[in-house]
């Protein structure tokens, strides 16, 4: 679903300081029914990152941090049942699970007397069930399960999602008996970037030949858009010539300007395609 | 003389033709020649308005700076070069009203007459290398005028990018006290007075050079200057570098070869985008940038009236003024001081980081930082520290820990650098001793990196170039030297050079800087707001600027052009000697082979050859183009340490001689000139010869080299001038003259050579040989590579064309005096000797045949010999390395083993078997090489013929392409003999790299050595038969996450999950499971976590059971209608049947999970139970490993009731389990069991 910059920028205003709960998905939704869920999920997913990016250092002080663990500490004395954590992390606007991760951190430094590692913190997000103390063990489960922008949850939902998507067009490519040679197998031969699929005879999509193709299971705002043609798409550009975008969940229209120049950006797999020998689009 | 110079003028008539009448002419010449000057220079007067009389090369005497005398004005004429008077004085008449104009450009400098040495003919070449922005202030923009962007209509930015427009005032209008002087040294002869003349219009004509196929003709009529002649003739005025056959055609890329980067994007001009710009900018920035194109077009608007435009133009160089004069607003930087770590970084890849430049100029809180310093170095002082930083170990321990001290900071940086945590994790296994260097070293910046790099500069370049205010060095030179810098650490200099070169070639090859001029098709939105009729006017505006510019006199200065200005202030910003040098190293190479073009004989007649003619031609005319264009770069780095200003006196230059005699140069000209005349082969050779000494530095020429050089081109100058010589082609002759002539007027080379010269004659000039080779007498060179190479030509051309159409105008006026040089007729005829007698058998049997098969023999001989190899490394190669790989990996896994020994022990093994390549390569090319030459050539090739081919082809395809030629007369032994020396060198390398390769892949799978890991994960199908269109893992992982959501809260109030619903999510979670299509195996294993979770969280699920029975839910504790044991037992079913990985059930007796039973207010037991009896039922655990579990959970602090109850349930557990009763149903142990806890508690 392509957006206008207009449209854009409404849903982003909106989404201003909604806190990333299941409550505010819904809200979303009512706000916006034309988008798809998926769409707006995603633009609110990287609304919240953006803002969480911008205020991260302001909750890593050291004194942000003992007010938190403090908070954390009397919260759960009077109530050890109550959403101690997740209320402190959506009153001070930082994203819950990394407030979890804020206050675990602060916890095993006391408790050890030594810095953990991330390795090890990590792993007792993943799985609560190994953090020492049983309280922060919900606490921090209760905070990991309920936000919906971060945490280990989402982030393998994020992945999962990604993955279908190179699935489904891996199917399309076939259905449409366009060869191609897949991420995995380029890097086997050694490329060091590779797009996720590169058409080994190249195909004109809406007039525009292409080389490659990359899946993004994302919206494709500005800054995202932005990042991934500095790191990925230019450089594919460089290696195998121009090439498609396809955002399944959409993208800023204003941002499909380098046609030209040989990146292509679309919301869906492209039904006008031109092969060498005869046009799809006609079959 | 009318009539005579008619007859020039009708160029279309055979060659011979003309020749004739250049000779007629010859006779006539003394009185043909002021005519024709007297004519042109009426012809020049009114193109460029109140022009300059043909302007006169300083002489050298005065250049000596002491030597200034009258007013500034011939001070200032002294300096800079006529040329650039010319020019510049035109600048100024095209903007007549206002004298006291002075653009940035000009009042950057101090003077107020700064233009003698702003636009000195160095203005090209700023001296200040690397640090002075003034110099290069200037100079990126300098030609950029010529190529108005249509989107940059603001009038503001023509000012500012037209350099010409320094407020040098030459005030002389026909002024005739220098004329004596410009006539005297003007015109020597006729050829050269012709190639000056030309000159005077050069501009115009390296306009239409400059854009390609899409130039139209009516355009380049409207940008001509505005004169009386009838522009609108196109037969008159065939466009100069409009669509030649050897324009280039964009193509796609491949990999390997540098994508052309303005190729395929001359439609790409970024309108109302605002992500164009690929490098560092913040998204904030660029949005600016978006805006303010939109802008620029309003106020492109060009209104009605002549007399608006020009108050607009008023307004314009008032606005200028007021900009130039307020530096600040020339402010770019789009970062906040405070948080300059949040720009952009987020998204940078690590590589990018490596030469993401720290620039002192961005730091903000300088004096607090500094202060920190210091605090840190003495505290380390006092601390006595220095000794103890002797070994790497304890530096990078050292940085380790103060890292750490310094943890929650850095951690604030974590979201957006990803490789800060990498590095920091490298940083503790070191610490920890856990990773030897070796393995801990930089990512080498490979030459792919170094290529995006290069690319995103490139394209910032394209984008921004022209945008008012740009400056290369200031937006772009940290970057390049930050790439150069990391160039230098990894050695990479000659890859990147040859990257460079390539990229040079494929951009700049094209008529004129291969750079599309962007004016000429009018931007669709400028072309909407104005109509075309107010376009046409705003174009004649946009010339008041730029023409000017292009306009650069009848002989301009060596410049670059185009694209061709991007390289140049590459090298210019890189300022890396080793850079220099390897580029240096890779344009001689590439020259020379160029320079060695052969074409391929074509006997007329052949119905073949027309075409072959064409292209030869075409293949020529390629070959001379880029060679022109490396020759041009290589004379610029050459001579760019000698560069100075201005001409240096005459101590100096004494000095600088003494030094200089003693070194050679880097590419031997004097003998490849030599070589070329002797060979009959300076058409090529001299043109770009030309173009290398044209950047010559003051002094080279007075070098005993460079003036040998000087002298042997002044002799062949003359000789061509003056010989009858039919052999030459005429328009051959025409190009050598005019780019020699225009060589001669160039400022930095000095007059007194003319006159100094050895007027000895090269032997190389009179023996010439002529030889298969020899490319003079062939008719290589059309009118559109003639205007390519001198575009001043053109400007004559449209001159004597508009003689012809009657549009000439008076006679009279100012009679130049013209002095021809000095004749003497030398020439002996270069004798048409015969060809060589030897020639050797290979020659003598292509001879024979048609040419089609020596191309056939040869391509055939390449691509098998190509092929081969592949061949060859597909199969032999390949098994090696696998066979490499196992060895590998045994090895490995044994203690620390040193991995090159390990590699160069592995790859020993191999090499004896690579040599089995060479018998493999040998039946290859035997089998295949005669197959395809049978295929290719016709059949009525003789049997004979082909024999001689095959056997002769196995020698072919096996030797490198170098040594074919030297392969004629082999012995089919003894090639085959060089083949395996040859092949056996090469398989070992390819081996080596190959193993390499793949050992290295193999070293950076993470938890490499840990191979048994993937046999936990069971490889599984789809069901048969099935669609796919199961739900999507994320899906469901979504749905089970947002039923936990629900049971660990917080809850609306009356929020409650479906029963019904909830069963059917496990159902489709079992459809999901079973359909493999999308699955992979993290989100697989995610979906067996939450799962588990699910079954220990199940009974703090509001469940509603919808419409069934409400009142149900009271009785829910009770048997086989408890919702929850039958959703417990789906989850059963699935973790057996459906899940491909090993479902961690374990988790159930986690603290924490068990924690949700102990915190419940009434302990579900009988579920807990349930669960247990399910997994001994379903086999996912084994009874003794529950009874462990539940051991493990009594010790743990519990609530002293809790231990009791779980006391009492382990009890009950085992007591079922103990005798491995045949199977009972799970609900009825449940009931029975259940009624013992509930008793119990």
């Amino acid at each position: 679903m392509k957006l206008s910059k207009a449209q854009y920028d409404e849903i982003a205003q909106f989404l201003g300081h909604v806190q990333p709960t299941r409550q505010s998905l819904r809200k979303l939704k009512e706000k916006f029914p034309s988008q798809s869920q998926s769409t707006l999920l995603s633009i609110f997913s990287q609304e919240y990152q953006k803002q969480i990016k911008r205020t991260h250092a302001k909750h890593h002080t050291a004194e942000a941090i003992e007010t938190y663990y403090q908070r954390y500490l009397n919260g759960v004395m009077k109530n050890a049942a109550a959403p101690v954590l997740l209320d402190l992390a959506n009153e001070v606007d930082f994203a819950p699970s990394l407030m979890a991760r804020i206050v675990l951190e602060r916890f095993l430094q006391e408790k050890d007397q030594a810095i953990p590692s991330k390795t090890l913190i990590n792993s007792m997000l993943r799985d609560p069930s190994q953090i020492p103390d049983g309280v922060l063990a919900n606490q921090v489960y209760q905070c990991t399960v309920n936000d919906c922008c971060y945490g280990p949850l989402v982030d393998c939902i994020k992945h999962a999602i990604g993955h279908e998507h190179e699935v489904l067009l891996r199917e399309m490519l076939l259905e449409k008996n366009l060869s191609f040679i897949a991420e995995d197998q380029l890097r086997a031969k050694g490329y060091d970037k590779t797009p996720d699929f590169i058409l080994e005879v190249p195909v004109a999509v809406e007039g525009h030949i292409i080389h490659w193709i990359e899946s993004k299971a994302s919206f494709g705002d500005e800054s995202s858009h932005q990042a991934h043609l500095q790191d990925q798409f230019w450089s594919y550009w460089n290696r195998f010539g121009p090439g498609l975008v396809i955002y399944w969940y959409g993208f800023i229209e204003e941002l499909d300007c380098h046609r030209e120049r040989g990146i292509l950006l679309k919301d869906c797999f492209p039904t006008d395609i031109v092969t060498l020998r005869h046009s799809m689009a006609q079959r | 003389m009318a009539a005579v110079l008619e007859l020039l003028l009708q160029e279309e008539v055979p060659e011979n033709h003309i020749h004739d009448k250049l000779v007629s002419l010859s006779l006539l010449q003394k009185d043909f020649v002021p005519f024709l000057l007297n004519f042109l220079r009426e012809q020049t007067s009114q193109i460029l308005t109140n022009g300059p009389p043909t302007p006169a090369k300083t002489p050298n005497s005065k250049a000596h700076g002491s030597q200034r005398t009258g007013s500034e004005r011939r001070a200032g004429h002294a300096t800079s070069s006529r040329v650039q008077l010319f020019s510049q004085r035109t600048s100024v008449t095209t903007c007549t009203t206002d004298t006291s104009f002075s653009p940035a450009a000009a009042s950057s400098s101090s003077s107020s007459f700064s233009g003698s040495n702003l636009s000195s003919p160095y203005s090209d070449f700023p001296s200040v290398v690397s640090s002075s922005s003034l110099s290069f202030g200037h100079s990126p923009v300098l030609h950029h005028g010529e190529k108005r962007s249509s989107q940059k209509a603001s009038l503001g930015s023509f000012l500012t990018a037209t350099p010409e427009a320094l407020p040098v005032r030459r005030g002389r209008r026909k002024g005739s006290s220098s004329v004596g002087a410009s006539g005297r040294q003007v015109a020597r002869d006729l050829g050269r007075s012709l190639a000056e003349e030309e000159d005077g219009k050069s501009d115009s004509g390296s306009w239409s050079g400059g854009r390609r196929k899409r130039s139209e003709v009516p355009l380049v009529s409207a940008r001509s200057p505005p004169s009386q002649l009838n522009l609108n003739n196109l037969e008159e005025f065939p466009p100069m570098g409009a669509a030649s056959g050897w324009t280039n055609k964009s193509k796609p890329s491949r990999r390997i070869n540098p994508t052309p980067v303005s190729a395929e994007r001359p439609l790409s001009k970024p309108k109302t985008c605002f992500t164009s710009t690929p490098v560092s900018r913040s998204p904030a920035s660029s949005l600016e940038a978006f805006t303010a194109v939109q802008e620029g077009n309003l106020s492109s608007v060009i209104s009605n009236s002549l007399q608006e435009e020009r108050e607009m133009l008023k307004k314009e160089r008032c606005k200028l003024l007021h900009q130039a004069s307020s530096p600040a607003g020339m402010s770019f930087d789009p970062c906040t001081p405070t948080k300059p770590s949040y720009t952009r970084s987020a998204s940078l890849p690590a590589e990018s980081h490596l030469v993401t430049c720290a620039n002192p100029a961005k730091v903000s809180c300088k004096k607090q930082l500094e202060c920190l310093a210091q605090l840190y170095s003495s505290c380390i002082a006092e601390a006595s520290g220095r000794q103890h930083f002797e070994s790497v170990h304890n530096c990078v321990y050292f940085a380790v820990r103060v890292l750490d001290y310094q943890y929650e900071y850095l951690n604030a940086w974590r979201l957006e650098f990803t490789e800060v945590d990498s590095c920091w994790e490298a940083l503790e296994q070191l610490m920890l001793g856990c990773l030897n260097f070796e393995e801990w070293e930089f990512i080498p910046l490979n030459i792919m990196i170094c290529r995006d790099i290069f690319y995103e500069l490139l394209r910032e370049w394209e984008d921004n170039n022209e945008k008012t205010g740009w400056d290369f060095e200031r937006v772009l030179g940290n970057k390049i030297r930050a790439m150069m810098a990391h160039l230098s650490a990894t050695c990479n200099h000659s890859h990147f050079a040859r990257l460079f070169q390539k990229q040079l070639i494929q951009m700049c090859k094209g008529p004129i800087g291969g750079c599309a001029s962007w004016g000429d098709t009018p931007d669709q939105d400028v072309l909407n707001m104005l109509g075309s009729d107010n376009l046409s006017r705003l174009k004649r505006l946009q010339e008041r600027f730029v023409v000017p510019q292009s306009i650069r006199g009848p002989c301009p200065p060596p410049s670059f052009p185009g694209c061709q200005q991007f390289f140049k202030d590459f090298i210019l910003s890189a300022g890396s000697y080793q850079f220099n040098q390897h580029l240096m190293d890779s344009l001689c190479l590439k020259i020379l082979e160029l320079n060695g073009l052969t074409l391929v004989e074509h006997e007329h007649g052949d119905g073949e050859a027309d075409m072959e003619e064409q292209d030869e031609k075409k293949r020529f005319a390629v070959a001379l183009l880029s060679l022109r264009l490396l020759a041009k770069f290589l004379g610029f780095l050459v001579f760019l340490p000698y560069r100075t200003a201005e001409q240096p006196t005459r101590d100096l230059q004494d000095s600088a001689l003494a030094l200089r005699n003693q070194t050679l140069p880097v590419l031997d000209i004097l003998k490849l000139l030599r070589q070329s005349i002797r060979d009959q082969r300076s058409i090529l050779t001299i043109p770009w010869i030309v173009e290398y000494l044209s950047l010559v530095d003051h002094i080279a020429p007075f070098l005993d080299y460079y003036r040998k050089v000087f002298s042997l081109l002044l002799q062949v100058y003359r000789l061509m001038v003056l010989s009858e010589d039919k052999e030459m082609s005429f328009l051959n002759k025409l190009l050598i003259l005019a780019v020699l002539g225009w060589l001669f007027q160039v400022p930095s080379v000095p007059e007194e050579l003319f006159f100094t010269a050895d007027d000895r004659q090269e032997r190389s000039v009179r023996d010439t040989v002529t030889s298969a080779q020899a490319l003079d007498f062939v008719p290589l060179v059309d009118q559109q590579l003639l205007y390519t190479c001198c575009p001043y030509l053109g400007e004559l051309r449209k001159l004597l064309a508009s003689f012809v159409a009657g549009s000439g105008g008076k006679n009279g006026g100012f009679m130049r005096k013209i002095t021809p040089t000095a004749a003497e007729s030398l020439a002996p005829k270069a004798s048409v000797t015969q060809r060589k007698l030897q020639v050797d058998l290979e020659q003598a049997f292509f001879h024979n045949q048609p040419p089609s098969l020596r191309r056939t023999v040869e391509f055939v001989a390449e691509r098998v010999g190509s092929n081969c190899v592949k061949h060859i490394k597909a199969t032999l190669v390949a098994e090696l390395v696998q066979r490499a790989e196992a060895m590998l990996q045994d090895k490995v896994k044994e203690e620390d083993v040193n991995h090159d020994k390990l590699l160069e022990e592995v790859c020993s093994h191999l090499y004896e078997e690579g040599a089995q390549a060479l018998i493999k390569g040998r039946e290859f090319c035997k089998k295949k090489g005669p197959e395809a030459v049978r295929v290719l050539l016709p059949e009525e090739t003789s049997a004979a013929v082909l024999l001689w081919l095959i056997v002769n082809l196995v020698s072919f395809v096996i030797l490198p392409v170098k040594v074919l030629s030297s392969a004629e007369n082999i012995a089919v032994e003894l090639a085959t003999e060089r083949a395996c020396g040859w092949l056996s060198a090469n398989i070992a390398a390819l081996i080596k790299r190959e193993v390499k390769a793949t050992f290295n892949r193999m070293l950076k799978v993470p938890g490499f050595p840990l191979p048994v890991e993937d046999a936990l994960e069971l490889r599984r199908d789809c069901p048969p038969g099935c669609q796919h269109c199961a739900p999507f893992p994320s899906q469901i992982i979504n749905e089970i996450k947002d039923v936990l959501c629900v049971a660990v809260g917080p809850r609306e109030e009356g929020e409650m999950v479906d029963c019904v619903w909830l069963e059917c999510l496990l159902g489709r979670l079992s459809q999901t499971l079973r359909c493999r299509k999308f699955i992979c195996p993290t989100s697989e294993q995610q979906l067996a976590k939450c799962t588990v979770e699910l079954a220990s969280l199940l009974d703090r699920v509001p469940l509603s059971l919808g419409i069934k029975s409400p009142e149900k839910s009271s009785e829910r504790l009770h048997g086989k209608n408890n919702p929850t044991c039958g959703l417990l037992k789906l989850l059963f079913s699935i973790w057996k049947e459906d899940f491909g990985t090993s479902v961690p059930v374990q988790l159930i007796f986690s603290k924490k999970n068990v924690g949700y039973l102990a915190e419940a207010e009434q302990r579900e037991w009988d579920l807990f139970l349930f669960l247990l009896h399910g997994l001994i039922e379903h086999e996912l655990m084994k009874t003794s490993e529950i009874q462990s579990c539940l051991h493990i959970l009594e010790e743990l602090p519990w609530p002293s009731d809790f231990v009791k109850d779980l006391k009492r349930l382990s009890h009950v557990f085992v007591s079922e389990h103990q005798t491995e009763e045949p199977r009972t149903n799970p609900c009825e142990l449940t009931r029975q069991s259940l009624a013992t806890v509930s008793t119990q508690s």
